[in-house]
């Protein structure tokens, strides 16, 4: 029963080369999906192509239905999984600003990579504005870290801050994006075609 | 035709739906497997550390953000995102090498603007977002989706802040892609 290398029934000395296979994966189905390249992603924003919607709505429908399944199935404990914990401000000043880096920058981390490897230049200099702004949170660390830790309500999921069940926001969320799937290929259908 | 084929083909991306069910079973296997999702921010806080802790090890020791990650048995490049992340570079390589998109170092920019101001705002945009990804704990992958997917309110909250402000703002810097 899941998850296995917390559980100990994989050795974590294969904790190394499990990340590269499964890293290989990530890259190889970014750069196939097409988020190489910042004018798709940013279509998403403009209209003219919702790339970055499909891909990313179904990868979480497909994961979130995945690990009910699981769970109901009793292939996996999700008390003992990975919970993000919930820094109120800093998750609302960190969503802000990855908001406006997407639209500036084009690229998100993971896809400025795979952009980098096929010659992009401009995932290059993405990649290095990532470290200088690491560098810079670091920097300023002192003066911003009530923000850091400012409104801390520790491991808590969606479902309990809701007050409704996991099964029906599961429910929920793969309607909202099938609408979302729907409404989109109609937006597109009514674009002139930009040409990438 | 021999060009014209090649740029045919390195126009072709797989379906969006088919890459997003192969995505989403590659998380459900990550986290079935390790009890956490995917990420990608988390290897460039590591190189960052990592490279201000040889540069200046006085330095890093002494800044709160640098020595949480830093003890002496604990090497922060020693970290399962970093070998993660090794690996996006080379699947993106191989799909990339049997698209036939592998092609020499080039600006892809919209025709509205200048390969310069698309580099200029290509570093603005990944320094908003390298701040932003330690606020948020995680990038895209490792606070929006693997969040999500895992029911984390941070991460659903990501994922609504970071796509919500896109679309607001978005209107304001149209002429740096139509």
């Amino acid at each position: 029963m899941g998850p296995l290398i917390t559980q100990g029934i994989i050795n974590p000395e294969w904790n190394f080369v499990i990340a590269l296979v499964i890293g290989i994966a990530f890259g190889y189905i970014l750069e196939a999906s097409g988020f190489s390249s910042s004018r798709k992603i940013a279509g998403v924003f403009y209209g003219y192509d919702f790339t970055v919607l499909r891909v990313f709505m179904t990868a979480v429908v497909v994961a979130m239905v995945g690990l009910v399944y699981f769970n109901y199935m009793g292939w996996i404990d999700l008390s003992l999984i990975f919970i993000l914990p919930t820094f109120m401000k800093s998750v609302i000043v960190g969503g802000v600003l990855m908001g406006f880096g997407f639209v500036l920058g084009g690229y998100c981390p993971g896809t400025s990579f795979t952009g980098i490897v096929i010659g992009k230049l401009d995932a290059l200099f993405f990649t290095g504005g990532l470290l200088i702004g690491v560098f810079i949170f670091s920097s300023i660390f002192p003066w911003i870290e009530a923000i850091y830790y400012g409104g801390e309500m520790g491991a808590v999921t969606v479902t309990e801050a809701l007050g409704i069940s996991r099964g029906l926001f599961t429910f929920l969320f793969v309607i909202a994006s099938l609408l979302a799937f729907i409404f989109t290929s109609l937006i597109q259908s009514k674009q002139k075609k930009t040409d990438l | 035709m021999q060009t014209k084929d090649m740029e045919e083909r390195s126009k072709q991306f797989i379906n969006p739906y088919l890459g997003g069910v192969m995505l989403g079973l590659l998380l459900l296997l990550t986290i079935y497997i390790t009890g956490r999702g995917l990420g990608a921010s988390g290897a460039v806080k590591s190189t960052v550390v990592t490279a201000v802790d040889k540069i200046a090890p006085a330095y890093a020791e002494k800044q709160a953000y640098y020595s949480k990650f830093l003890s002496d048995d604990h090497h922060p490049m020693n970290n399962w995102l970093v070998f993660e992340t090794i690996g996006i570079f080379a699947g993106a390589f191989l799909s990339g090498l049997f698209a036939g998109r592998i092609k020499k170092f080039r600006v892809e920019h919209s025709p509205n603007i200048t390969a310069r101001t698309r580099l200029i705002f290509a570093s603005l945009g990944g320094v908003f977002f390298g701040v932003g990804s330690q606020f948020g704990r995680g990038c895209s992958s490792g606070a929006a989706m693997s969040g999500t997917a895992t029911f984390a309110l941070a991460g659903f909250l990501t994922l609504l802040l970071m796509f919500g402000v896109g679309y607001l703002i978005a209107y304001f810097f149209r002429k740096l892609w139509i």
